[in-house]
Parts: structure tokens; sequence; C-alpha cells
């Protein structure tokens, strides 16, 4: 390997990423605005979450528990509904996340026993709010509950029977649905990098094949070693500058605390960028145009990233059959390494596991990439 | 006296495509300093034929030495010794002069002590002095050619591979690069150089004529002038000329008739039609003709006359 020769390719790659438009929006607007859409996606919502209520009784009671959901400024009441049919229909078109049903004979189910059950029915398309939802809802209920509780054990010397009670320790929900943003901003980090890094360098052997410039490359003594990194160097320098910018939004805009090292957060990042740009690599040496390339590292990276990384649905909460599948979708360590840096402060040492995941990985992608490339036409 | 190595040494070459032969067994010698000139209508295999001297292809069978390596085995030691024009421009044009060069200047290797010389020289001679930092896609093809002749230098290979480097350059520009050429082989550079332009095989000190991948011809430009024709040709005006050519195809004595811009160009075998029946036997089928000339031929009848005769290529060129 002759390092002048690598410096030429990588001198060059840059040079054509700085003079091409599509390159620079992929390396400098696409973390910008997906952090701000993921970003803001989680941390928005979660304030106003819509609620529609169908109180079938309207008694002072029964709007004493609407109350009780509305005025931390969770939730937001976007309809009052006066029919089963308005439900289904404010359901279906999306108009809220949660709908509760308070049945007509609440007040008095509440006098008599102690404890009067109500519905609550939510649309778990988006699961993150759902899940927030959710836990806000068994928390206003469980503190519905206790004072209801204590006020019946008053007047009646004993507890009311715990029919329709929420049996969830409310202060564990309370404190995860409240940290969601701390958590899940991390995640969306990882997400950043590993869309963006493999998008970046699925364009960079396939330009050259499309742009015909490919025959002349590699009728020169340069070898595939030397083209895989001198074309990755720049790329590499990108991914690490769109770290930083992400981290530091993270840090500076979302007010996620950082209690790790920043040498931990380095080297791991380092890891993560060897894995999704050889990905990106990988793709590219195989795809011949560049939209295809890119679109393939798209739909490569997109769906398992998103949906499969724990970044917002929690992999210990998906079925045994999917939880293995993760096994092999990279981005999920990165993620459990992200959050553990970021708000336990975890070092190396600490993160073996996820590290471990993450090694392997890299070893595949070096493996496969220094073999993938051959300079012949045929 | 010290015998000189052959820069190329071709020997049953073949390249196949699935079941598609592109080459077919090809065997060419060409001596240090030697200017070759490839020529064969589209598709003969003459790019085929260089991708696989540069290492880009793996020969299907058969074997070729570039500076004395195996193009199939150590296609790396070919690539340190050659230079090499593809037949589609493929210099970077969101790249200056300027970057370009120094890109493959870097791939070379070429010593950094040199370099600055060495890319003056390749600008000065693509005559783009003063162009230095423009972007290359916005040059003329001639100026592009001519840069894309500098990178492929940069580094002083001793052996050339320049596919179609003039086509679809002005005349003028042409004949300035064809005198670049001759630079480089008096400087003892060996160059294979394919071409679609006949006139352009006169430059050249052997000319290689290839169809359908096989070899049909090989000789220098007036050896091959001298003899082949298989009779003497003559220069015929005549009208309407699609019917004489139709006519005398047929006719004994004719070996050979072909439209040559507005005439007929005729090769007349002893003991058949003589050249000054033609006209009579012309006029009796109601085909006005003047008294056939005697011409030289050119390259194209010879060239002509050995495609058509190994296949139906007739005006191919
Ligand atoms: N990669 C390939 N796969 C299949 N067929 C090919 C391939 N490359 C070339 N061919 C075929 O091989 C034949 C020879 O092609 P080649 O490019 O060598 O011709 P050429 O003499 O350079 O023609 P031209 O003057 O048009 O450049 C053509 O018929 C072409 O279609
Ligand atoms: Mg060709």
């Amino acid at each position: 390997m002759n390092i002048r020769r690598v410096f030429a390719m990588a001198f060059k790659e840059t040079l054509q990423v700085w003079r091409d438009p599509r390159s620079l929006a992929i390396a400098l607007l696409m973390p910008v605005m997906q952090m701000v859409m993921l970003g803001y996606g989680v941390s928005l919502d979660i304030k106003h979450v819509p609620l529609c209520v169908y109180d079938q009784e309207n008694s002072q009671e029964s709007r004493a528990i609407v109350e009780r959901f509305t005025a931390p400024g969770w939730f937001s009441i976007s309809q009052t509904l006066v029919s089963e049919a308005d439900l289904r229909n404010a359901m279906d078109r999306g108009e809220c996340s949660m709908a509760i049903v308070i049945p007509v004979d609440f007040s008095r189910t509440l006098a008599t026993t102690g404890s009067a059950p109500i519905q609550a029915i939510f649309d778990a398309t988006d699961v993150n709010t759902t899940n927030i939802a959710l836990g806000y809802a068994q928390g206003t209920v469980a503190q519905a509950n206790a004072q209801t509780s204590a006020q019946w054990k008053a007047a009646h010397g004993v507890h009311p029977s715990p029919v329709g009670q929420v049996d969830v320790e409310p202060s564990t929900w309370f404190n995860e649905t409240l940290d969601s943003r701390n958590f899940i901003i991390p995640g969306v980090v990882a997400v950043i990098l590993a869309l963006v890094g493999a998008q970046l360098t699925s364009l960079t052997i396939s330009r050259e094949w499309e742009r015909g410039t490919m025959e002349q490359l590699i009728s020169t003594p340069v070898t595939a070693l030397e083209v895989m990194l001198g074309k990755l160097m720049p790329y590499f320098l990108i991914g690490l500058l769109d770290a930083a910018f992400c981290l530091v939004s993270a840090v500076y805009w979302f007010d996620v605390p950082f209690r790790g090292s920043l040498g931990t957060l380095f080297v791991t990042t380092v890891l993560f960028l060897i894995v999704v740009l050889g990905i990106g690599y990988l793709i590219s040496v195989r795809i011949r145009s560049q939209l295809g390339a890119s679109q393939i590292a798209l739909l490569v990276t997109m769906l398992p990233t998103t949906l499969l990384s724990g970044y917002t649905f929690p992999i210990e909460q998906m079925p045994a059959p999917i939880q293995a599948i993760t096994l092999i979708v990279y981005p999920r360590y990165y993620v459990t390494i992200l959050r553990a840096i970021f708000l336990k402060g975890s070092s190396l040492p600490d993160l073996w596991a996820p590290l471990l995941g993450l090694f392997i990985f890299a070893l595949i992608i070096i493996w496969l990439a220094t073999r993938a490339f051959h300079k012949r036409l045929d | 006296m010290t015998m000189v190595e052959p820069a190329i040494i071709i020997q049953g070459l073949t390249k196949r495509f699935q079941d598609f032969t592109a080459v077919d067994h090809l065997d060419l010698t060409i001596n240090q300093g030697e200017i070759v000139g490839f020529i064969g209508p589209n598709g003969a295999g003459k790019s085929t034929t260089i991708r696989m001297l540069c290492g880009l292809l793996q020969p299907t069978e058969g074997q070729a030495f570039v500076a004395g390596f195996n193009v199939g085995r150590q296609p790396e030691a070919v690539r340190e010794h050659i230079g090499y024009m593809s037949q589609k421009f493929s210099l970077y044009g969101d790249l200056t002069v300027r970057e370009n060069l120094r890109f493959f200047g870097g791939l070379y290797r070429v010593p950094r002590h040199d370099r600055g010389e060495r890319m003056a020289f390749a600008i000065a001679m693509a005559g783009l002095a003063g162009r230095e930092d423009v972007l290359v896609r916005t040059l003329a093809s001639g100026w592009k050619q001519r840069l894309a002749l500098g990178c492929a230098i940069l580094h002083r290979p001793p052996v050339l591979f320049l596919d179609e480097p003039t086509s679809g350059v002005e005349p003028e520009a042409r004949r300035q690069f064809w005198d670049l050429i001759h630079e480089l082989a008096a400087g003892g550079v060996t160059t294979l150089v394919s071409t679609h332009y006949m006139d352009e095989a006169e430059y050249c000190n052997r000319v290689a004529l290839i169809n359908r991948g096989k070899l049909v011809a090989i000789g220098s430009p007036s050896e091959l002038r001298g003899h082949q024709l298989g009779g003497e040709l003559f220069e015929m005006d005549c009208a309407p000329l699609g019917a004489a050519l139709k006519v005398l195809t047929d006719v004994p004595g004719v070996e050979e008739a072909a439209i040559f811009g507005d005439k007929l160009h005729i090769v007349l075998s002893a003991g058949g039609i003589t050249a000054g029946d033609l006209p009579g036997f012309l006029g009796a089928r109601g085909i006005h003709a003047d008294p056939p000339r005697r011409v030289t031929p050119s390259l194209e009848d010879v060239f002509v006359h050995l495609v058509s005769g190994s296949h139906e290529t007739r005006g191919a060129f």
C-alpha cells in the first residue's frame, strides 16, 4: 500500500464531494433535518397529546376525572364526543391519539363501591406516542385512585375493593415518560449516523461507474485497497463532523445530560462509523448508478434502523423472534452504547457487550469491503 | 548488438462474452518505438483487445505480454508500464485541468521533484497553458483528448494504448494529436492506437486490420496498398450508381465493386471483362458511364476489399 496514492484518492474525492450538491446535502443538510424531525418528533408531541372524550354521564365526578387528564398539559381535548359512532370516526381519522370513555353510571358506581372503571382507547400507530400517553393515563388514573381510596377509607374505615384500578406502579411510569426524551435522543443520533453514513459512501464507487471515470482509474497502478481507503477517508471525517453536530445539539439543544467521557464516545463512534461507511461502500461497489446505490442504501438502512434498533421501541418489549433478528441490526449496539454513555456515564469496560457486537460487525464489514472491489471491467 | 525485446507480444489472444467471441485468436508482435494502428469496423474487437492488454479484461484464452509482463497474471506490473486512454473520455469533469493532472501524478507516484516540470509539460502539450484552473468538463473535445494523453504519459510509460483518441476531434486538432504521438515515438514509446479515420492509418508505422475479432491484415501502409486487391483498381463516373453496382457484382472479371463517394471503384482481374468494355456493357443496360481511369488503391480500398472478403461488411468504414 502506498500512502501517497491513498492521499491522492482522498484529496480528489474531497474535491468531488465539495463540488457535488447531492453529496454536500447528504453530508451537511440531512443530519440537521433529521435531528430536527426525529428530535422534535419525540419531544414536542409529548406535550399535547390529542385526546377525545366521550363522557356518557357528564356529571361533576366525570368532569373531575377529565380535568385530571388535561390539567398538567399532557393532553389537550381535541374533540368531545356524543356517540359510539363519533368515537369510531374520530379514531379512524386519527383525530386523537387517545380517547377516554366514561360510562353512564360512573358516579353511582363510584359512590357505592369506591371504584369505577373508565375505558381508555389508544391509537397505536405511533408506538412512541402511545407508550407515553399510556404512561400518562395510567399515572393520572392511579393518582385519582389513590385520592378516592383515601377519601373512601376516611368515610368507610376500609379500603375499597380494587376493581378497575390500574395495577401498574405509577411512579416508574412517570419516570420513564419524563425521561423519554433523554432516552430517545441518543438513539436518534445513532439512527442519523447510520442513515447518513451509508448514504454518503453509497455514492462513492457508483459515481465513478456512472460518470465513466472508472475505466481510467483502474488502468492506473492504484490498488483496490488504496481506492477503498482513499475514498472512505473524507467520508470518515464528514461522519465525525456529523456525529459532533448531533451530539452537540443533543446536549445543548435538547438538553440531554451527558455523563460519560468524550474519549469513550470517540472510540465507539469511530467503530460505528467503520460499520456504516463500510456498508454504504459495499453497496456502492455492486450498484453502478448513484441513484440506485443510494436508494438501496436507504432501503437497507432505513427500515431496520428505525424499527428494530430499539431507539424508540424497546427491544425487550419485542416478541422473541424479532429480538433475535435485532442482533444483526447493527445500530442497536450503538444505540445502547450512546444511551449508556449519555445517561449512565458508562466507560468502555461497562460497555463490553454491545462493543463486542459492534466489533464483530466492524470485522465482518472490513473483511468484506477489502475483498469487494476488483480492478476489472468483467 | 543486443536483442531488443518486443514491447507487445500477443499470442492467440481470445475474449468471449458468454458465447459471443469478441476477439478470436489474435496474434501480433509490436516492437519498441513502433506506432501500430488498429483499424476495423464497429464491434470488430479493438477496444476489447486493448482492454485485455491493459489488464482490464481477463483473456478467455491465449496470452499477451506488455513490457515483458503477462497481462492476465501480472496486471498491476503491466499498469505501471502503460499509459491508457479509454475510448470514452474519462477524466474528471468536475476537477480542473491541474487537479486531474495532480491526481494521476499521485496515482502514478511521479517523483515529487519532477512533478512540477512534467505537469507543465503536459499542460503545454495539451495547449492549455493559462487554463490550468478551468473545470475539465468545460473544455472542447480536442483539448480534452490532449489533456487525457497528458495524464496518460505523466509517468513516462514505455507503452501507450490509445483507444480512438481522435474521435469527434476537429481535423486540425487531430493532426496536432498525431504530431504528439510521433514525438513520443521518437522518444522510444511504443503505441497501439485504434481509429476509425482511414487517413490516420497513413500516420502509422504498421496497420493491423481487425474484423469480427480476427486479424485480417498487418503491414505498413505502403505494403498494404501494394497488393492484396486481387486485380487492378479503376475509378468510374456513372449514373445511376446503385444500379451499376448491382449489375456489376455478378460479371466475370469484376472482383470487387464499391461506391466511393460519388464514384464507383472496380477491381478487375485478368481474363474477364476489360476496362474498355465497361462503358459499352453498362450502356447496353441503360446506365450511363464514362471511361474508367486506373487509380492507385488507397488504404480504404484495401480495407474494404479485405473486410468484404471476410464478410458482408461493405461500407462499414
Ligand atoms: N462486456 C461485454 N459484454 C458483452 N459483449 C461485449 C462486451 N464488451 C464488448 N462486447 C461486444 O464485443 C464486440 C467487440 O466490441 P469492442 O468494443 O471491442 O469493439 P470495437 O472494435 O472497439 O468497436 P467500436 O469501433 O465501436 O469501438 C462488440 O460486438 C460488443 O458488443
Ligand atoms: Mg471501441
